[in-house]
């Protein structure tokens, strides 16, 4: 039986170990040089930081991943530096390189991560911006922080995490300036206390950086990330009692909680529906991660952002899930302690939504000039111009008339809060305003790419 | 009982490039006219549509129509508001063998009595005139009032035309059937009601085999998704749309480099498509056999990575000509589809033409060789089967 497992971050190192398990050998495809995703991501070979370093209270976790990797990997078809860009029947197109195979699957379960949700604000393409992920990234591979004086900003755990992470690697932050009133977080304690361990590690780090001074603030409004000669310099927001505030600071790194990539899902004709906790559009998944497409699983952060811990049980259910509908034999109690995992994950992810709110609204009130778009360099008032005066119900429409998500990132980025400036200007639901159909590539294809042979 | 409102002279079914042009066309000849389309307008075939301008290499009975349509093309600022991104860039074909060149040099022999002049260059003024060109290029027909347009834009453009100037343009309506009521036709359709008026144009691309049945005409229609893609951007430097001249299978590549720099590209290889799911269907592999073709056409193409490939659903018909024209059978009713992946570039000369057809009896030029009586005698099975995969 020929099984492909897309991505090695937790979920799709889970999954390929309990396929092992079973006796199978799968094929493991991961985009990144070296496994662990993004979480656990390691550093380069000839980088020597320890794990406590580098991945803080999560380094028992990711060293345990690690590890096991390391003991799966005589057992698997593991093909690192590899992109699945395109789908058919039957078949994963992946690149590696610039050469192009077709791989043939009888099952395939996706664990393809997620990226950082992004709300554009005034002056958020400047040379300085960074998302969150990509300022971690920075840290966690590299060892470089993205300037000297960064201000975070945005909502959700990770704006608390890269902070406390930046400044025990001895940079000053300037503030960390969250969107989501304090009041909401309070509203979300008990969702939050089905993970009482997770809930005092995120309040450590806000405890932590109040206690190195930092500036934090919450309820605030971004207003612009202004530029001086081509590159950031200051922050512009207003703070809970609506007075406009300003700091002076050479990057920026800013996030709203995560975004699923579903890309591979969609080209696979798997059904979405609408998510209205995460306010996107999500692959319809059964409790153990069966997509609505026979032979299709979805685990991790690709299939619903639960985080790590909840990833790496939904990649061994979702194998699980693939052994049975293949006829292995799997324990009915193994399924059954996996799914109660789980139970509570989604319990705390409703929390860190109610707490960290997606701040879809302000799409609303973004002025006209605010690039959405910025591959296209598509603006909020283009959005809101396909909407009214070239009359586009929704997200496919506006990209044909005014392009936006038509660029090289293929609205990855700017997808959700495009929806929302659509949805606003039409005085609809976020819902109604749809999601921009996937098409291949998944990621940019080089025109040199060449198939040597088809796998028949 | 149909409202009022409902009522027209003449009915349209089928929202694309062609169903919208003719309602804009309709209306300067003070018709009542009502769009129906079952989706968004444009979204099929104009869809699809690689954006081409392109005159030569055509059937040459249809020069006149096509001339008539480049006439529009250049003129669509100031009839619709807007250019739809139109460039009159030039638009060659390429050769790299001697047969080829020489089908060209046939071709504009026969073309240049219906007004088609096109340029055969070779060697250093070649290279010259297109610097860009691979130096293993032998020769280049050159059009140089033929080019492009972006698809996307130009059939929404028409229909916004169309009702600033009084049309109905009804969409999310699809057709459940049309029938006869003594000189009337009704649309029934499924959300909007029904529809009556004298006269009705099919205009409904790949699905126009289903109505034309429906009415008692069949045609030899295959649905097929064609294979389109973009590069992410590079400087502007090429200006005319480009072809490779080749009669090999899978070869004939086209590509045109769009003012913010991207460059497009269609040609090669078909997929069927899903006429009742109403989708194209796409095979990734075929973006990736196109991706030589496009590199011998324009070598520096080699450095840029692919961002974007899409379809859409085309209807093909047997003789590769499309069905235009009034009904064999029918008073009142008219057709227009099946334009068989080269339609783009005809789209408002066949609204004019449909137009005038409807309104004068006359459609100003020839479209007897795209009547539908040419199938009334039945045709071969296999001629809507299994074709125009390449």
């Amino acid at each position: 039986m020929a099984v492909i497992v897309v991505g090695a971050g937790p979920a799709g190192t889970r999954a390929a170990a309990r396929l092992v398990e079973a006796g199978l050998r799968p094929i493991l495809l991961d985009e990144g040089s070296r496994q662990g995703g993004q979480i656990y991501r390691r550093q380069p070979e000839n980088f020597t930081r320890p794990p406590a370093a580098l991945y803080g209270s999560e380094a028992g976790k990711a060293t345990a991943l690690h590890r096991d990797f390391a003991a799966l990997r005589p057992h698997i078809d593991y093909r690192p530096e590899t992109l699945a860009w395109g789908a058919r029947p039957g078949e994963l197109l992946t690149l590696h390189g610039e050469t192009a195979t077709a791989l043939r699957y009888d099952a395939l379960i996706l664990a393809t991560g997620a990226t950082d949700r992004v709300m554009p604000v005034p002056g958020w393409t400047l040379p300085g911006a960074y998302t969150l992920g990509a300022a971690q990234i920075a840290l966690k591979a590299q060892a470089c922080a993205i300037g000297r004086r960064p201000v975070f900003f945005g909502t959700g755990p990770l704006l608390y995490l890269v902070a406390w992470q930046y400044r025990k690697a001895g940079v000053e932050v300037a503030a960390v300036l969250d969107t989501s009133p304090f009041a909401a977080r309070l509203r979300a304690l008990p969702l939050l206390a089905a993970r009482p361990g997770v809930l005092l590690a995120g309040l450590r780090y806000t405890a932590a950086l109040l206690r190195a001074g930092v500036r934090v603030e919450s309820g605030i409004t971004p207003l612009a990330v202004e530029g001086e000669g081509g590159r950031v310099a200051a922050f512009r927001w207003r703070d809970r009692r609506g007075r406009e505030q300003a700091l002076a600071t050479d990057a920026v790194g800013m996030g709203y909680g995560l975004r699923s990539e579903t890309q591979l899902a969609d080209l696979l004709k798997c059904r979405f529906a609408f998510d209205p906790v995460a306010r996107q559009w999500l692959p319809e998944l059964d409790a153990e991660g069966r997509s609505s497409v026979p032979g299709v699983y979805l685990a991790g952060d690709g299939a619903l952002v639960r985080g790590a811990d909840a990833a790496e049980l939904a990649g061994r259910l979702a194998a699980c899930a693939l052994l049975r509908d293949a006829g292995h034999p799997v324990d009915p109690l193994e399924t059954a302690h996996l799914r109660a995992g789980l139970r509570g994950m989604a319990r705390f992810r409703r929390g860190l939504e109610t707490a960290f709110p997606w701040p879809g609204a302000q799409a609303a009130a973004l002025p006209d000039a605010t690039i959405i778009c910025r591959c296209e360099a598509v603006t909020a008032g283009d959005i809101r111009h396909a909407a009214a005066a070239l009359d586009a119900p929704e997200v496919n429409r506006a990209k044909q008339l005014m392009r936006p998500g038509m660029g090289r990132c293929q609205g990855r980025v700017c997808g959700l809060a495009a929806a929302e400036v659509l949805a606003a200007a039409r005085g609809v639901p976020v819902r109604a305003a749809g999601r921009l159909r996937g098409a291949a590539p998944v990621k940019p294809l080089p025109v040199a790419t060449r198939m040597p042979e088809e796998t028949p | 009982m149909t409202p009022e409102a409902n009522r027209a002279d003449v009915l349209i079914i089928g929202g694309g490039l062609m169903g919208a042009a003719t309602a804009f066309f309709l209306r300067r000849h003070g018709l009542s006219a009502i769009l129906i389309e079952r989706d968004l307008v444009g979204q099929a075939a104009t869809n699809a549509s690689f954006g081409n301008i392109r005159r030569q290499g055509r059937f040459l009975p249809q020069l006149p129509l096509a001339n008539r349509s480049r006439a529009l093309w250049g003129q669509l600022g100031a009839l619709l508001g807007e250019d739809a991104e139109f460039l009159a860039s030039g638009h060659i074909r390429v050769a790299f063998e001697e047969a080829e060149a020489a089908k060209l040099e046939a071709y504009a022999a026969q073309a240049r009595p219906y007004g088609l002049e096109l340029e055969m260059i070779r060697g250093p003024a070649m290279r010259e005139r297109f610097p860009f060109l691979s130096p293993a290029a032998l020769m280049v027909s050159h059009s140089p009032q033929d080019g492009h347009a972006n698809p996307r834009l130009a059939a929404p453009a028409f229909a916004r035309a169309a009702r600033r100037a009084g049309a109905r343009v009804v969409e999310r309506a699809p057709v459940l059937g049309i029938t006869r009521d003594g000189v009337d036709f009704v649309v029934e359709t499924r959300g909007a009601g029904s529809f009556r008026a004298p006269v009705v144009q099919v205009s409904a691309g790949a699905w126009g085999r289903a109505f034309a049945r429906e009415l008692g005409e069949d045609v030899p229609l295959t649905a097929r998704s064609p294979q389109m893609g973009v590069t992410e951007p590079m400087p502007y430097r090429i200006p005319p749309v480009m072809g490779l001249a080749s009669s090999r299978p899978g070869e004939g590549v086209y590509l045109r480099q769009v003012k913010r720099g991207n460059i497009v590209f269609g040609g090669g290889r078909r997929c069927p498509a899903d006429l009742e799911g109403q989708r194209a269907l796409l095979d990734p592999a075929n973006t990736l056999r196109q991706l030589p073709f496009l590199a011998q056409l324009l070598p520096p193409m080699a450095r840029l990575r692919v961002i974007r490939t899409w379809s859409g659903v085309e209807g093909y018909i047997g003789d590769d000509l499309p069905v235009m024209g009034a009904s064999a059978r029918l008073p009142g009713l008219f057709y227009a589809f099946g334009f068989c992946g080269h339609g783009f570039q005809l789209g408002p000369g066949v609204g004019a033409s449909m137009a005038d057809l409807i309104a004068t009896g006359d459609a100003g030029v020839p479209l007897e060789p795209f009547s539908i009586a040419r199938f009334a005698g039945g045709f071969p099975a296999a001629m809507a089967e299994g074709a125009h995969l390449e």
